[in-house]
């Protein structure tokens, strides 16, 4: 029987502001279904998405909702996430909103390894704001602000996130969503920072002036450029280059969690336990 | 009012406020002259099982404390100038939605980096309007070490009742100040602790922004199977954005009246030998017990002053400064700062005579320079 998304849906909304094809929606019904796979009860759920198309996720999606100022999804997360450990705490941004404008609360959430789960919908460009450049761009592409091509080198989302410490870190695109529910139901069971980097298109205003103006031409870019994990590990450096490994990335269940962290101050606090060391560190408290 | 004292810091004494009016969570970033309130209270909220955070920027601290505010504690962040700067977006996201919030500011001299340990009073035009847009301001001023712990406990339950950030301004004199504090007991405090609204009627029956023309949104904390939307778009009575004409046009008169409107709540000033005083000194902050100091010389010498202290400065008391602008021919005000409230004082009582005394090197005032102003007024 198909899945009946209504009861996770603010049906009222629709239809969305996303254009005709976007990918963005396909992503939604892939999260969702992954919350019902879980039997999470909606209640539990909070999502937190900053501003661009993405932003607009937050108000479809029937859970408790936040749309926040451009590139704060985290930081507003983690205030959410201290006082309320038990609950589902989810941000959406896009690339713009992750990597420029928030990159600085991405890095830090990744390193506090707090149990947020980070949807980055990343469709390579601004496309609320119509086109404009973004840190994962690809050099060469046109973009209205750089209409003489990109000459900025781009960000790698997933090798940030694992360099800056978020214990699950994965990328999957849109082309597959039922891999891409797989992956966020796994997101979701992990405890700790989970980054997942997630190709989308947006035809519109990266495909029309970069020679792949209908969503197909840009779906069979994205195909291109990625490449299951397993096998890019057996490319060469050369075959490598401007190609995505998807699939889960790293996966780290041993490392601490922040919430569960800050318990144990609370614990020093309240005198049951001494003040943390360093070697509780190295023992891996 | 049960007295007990304390010996602190008025940084201190505004951390230890912000925990026994029931602040539970507080996420900052290091400044000087602030710093000491994270530090104070990054002991005393796990303490009581709260939370407390350095986060990587200003901008974060301020964005994780409002997250704790929509998920329904009370919370604070603390900060001087330049961090307002970098907050001010946020604030004006708290505005919009409606977030409580309690903002420490602890003023040091500007524009920019400005005299970091020193003393100004250089923010008080920025708690006006810190964040673009229309809203209305709620800023109290503590002018001695008490008022740093009690108009910390005000400023919760102003934010609760108002549902918005309320600041409470200290200054670098009045932060580092160490002395003895006649405070409130911590059953008296809690005793007044007005915690925000709640809806508590079915699901489907809630919005909370369907409200009174005057009265603030009613946010049930997250997660009790109220699910509904928080947003800095114009939005509507459930909080889904907007542009319906009228509820547009509604929601941005309601954030100015319900401030607007209850101003009688809000407002909150001390008058010192006013009632038979010649001359007018308004001040506010630590600059006011330089001006007592000097009103008590005055007086010695048969110079009938009197102090108006604003505590509340936004919204401002500008029906008893024209009040007292009819009926005192010669008023200075008195600040570290280049008129930034003398303005207002002017727009309050329709005055343009009125005198200032203004500083800006970083320096306190002295009782002296004030004396010889009024001196060379009369």
């Amino acid at each position: 029987m198909a899945f009946n998304y209504d009861k996770y849906l603010r049906l009222e909304k629709m239809p969305t502001l996303w254009c005709w094809g976007c990918g963005d929606g396909v992503i939604l019904k892939a999260f969702v279904r992954a919350i019902a796979k879980l039997g999470i009860n909606q209640d539990d759920v909070c999502v937190v998405s900053g501003i661009g198309c993405s932003g607009r996720f937050s108000s479809y999606v029937d859970f408790n909702t936040v749309h926040t100022t451009h590139g704060r999804t985290v930081a507003f997360a983690t205030g959410i996430k201290l006082v309320h450990p038990d609950k589902y705490v989810i941000c959406v941004a896009g690339d713009g909103d992750a990597l420029a404008i928030g990159g600085n609360h991405t890095i830090h959430g990744c390193r506090r390894n707090i149990d947020i789960t980070m949807i980055i919908i990343n469709n390579f460009i601004y496309g609320l704001t119509n086109s404009q450049t973004s840190p994962t761009t690809p050099q060469g592409m046109w973009t209205v602000s750089q209409k003489a091509g990109n000459i900025d080198p781009t960000f790698d989302t997933c090798n940030l996130a694992i360099a800056s410490g978020a214990s699950f870190v994965a990328r999957e695109s849109m082309l597959d969503p039922k891999k891409l529910e797989k992956v966020f139901v796994k997101a979701l069971e992990h405890r700790g920072f989970a980054c997942l980097d997630i190709l989308s298109n947006c035809h519109i205003n990266l495909g029309r002036k970069n020679k792949m103006a209908s969503a197909m031409e840009n779906l069979e870019w994205i195909d291109s450029i990625t490449i299951p994990k397993k096998k890019y590990d057996e490319l060469s450096a050369e075959e490598q280059l401007n190609k995505f490994p998807t699939g889960i990335l790293k996966e780290d269940k041993e490392a601490a969690e922040y919430c569960d962290l800050y318990k144990e101050i609370i614990k020093v606090h309240q005198g049951q336990r001494k003040a943390i060391s360093q070697d509780d560190f190295a023992k891996k408290i | 009012m049960a007295t007990r004292e304390l010996i602190s810091t008025g940084n201190d004494l505004a951390a230890i406020a912000a925990v026994d009016a029931g602040c539970r969570f507080f996420g900052g970033y290091p400044i000087t002259p602030s710093s000491e309130v994270m530090h104070t209270i990054s002991d005393l909220l796990p303490a009581q099982g709260g939370t407390a955070i350095q986060m990587e920027d200003e901008i974060a601290g301020v964005a994780a404390a409002i997250g704790a505010g929509m998920a329904g504690v009370r919370t604070m962040t603390a900060t001087s100038g330049p961090g307002i700067s970098l907050k001010a977006e946020n604030l004006g996201l708290a505005q919009m939605a409606e977030v409580p919030l309690v903002v420490v500011n602890v003023m040091r001299g500007g524009p920019s980096t400005g005299l970091p340990t020193r003393v100004s009073q250089g923010d008080v035009a920025q708690a006006k309007n810190p964040s673009h847009g229309d809203y209305k301001s709620i800023t109290l001023c503590a002018g001695s070490l008490a008022e740093c712990y009690t108009e910390t406990v005000r400023a919760f339950n102003l934010a609760d009742r108002f549902m918005q950030p309320v600041f409470v301004l200290l200054d670098e004199t009045i932060g580092h100040m160490h002395g003895k504090a006649m405070l409130p007991t911590q059953e008296e405090v809690k005793a007044g602790i007005v915690p925000r609204k709640s809806f508590d009627g079915p699901a489907e029956e809630y919005f909370p922004y369907e409200c009174e023309h005057d009265q603030p949104a009613v946010l049930n904390p997250m997660f009790q199977g109220y699910r509904y939307h928080f947003t800095g778009l114009h939005h509507d009575k459930k909080g889904f954005p907007t542009e319906e004409i009228e509820t547009c046009r509604k929601l941005i008169q309601r954030l100015e009246d319900k401030v607007e409107l209850h101003k009688d709540e809000i407002e909150s000033n001390e008058e010192f030998m006013v009632d038979d005083a010649e001359f007018l000194i308004i001040a506010y902050g630590s600059v006011s017990l330089s001006a007592k100091e000097t009103i008590r010389h005055l007086r010695a010498e048969g110079i009938k002053a009197g102090l108006f202290r604003p505590i509340t400065l936004w919204p401002s008391p500008q029906d008893r400064m024209r009040e007292l602008g009819q009926k005192i021919d010669k008023i200075l005000v008195v600040e570290l700062n280049i008129g930034q409230y003398y303005d207002e004082v002017q727009r309050a009582t329709g005055r343009l005579d009125i005198e200032g005394l203004f500083k800006v090197n970083g320096r306190p005032i002295s009782p002296y320079e004030i004396v010889n102003k009024v001196k060379e007024m009369i």
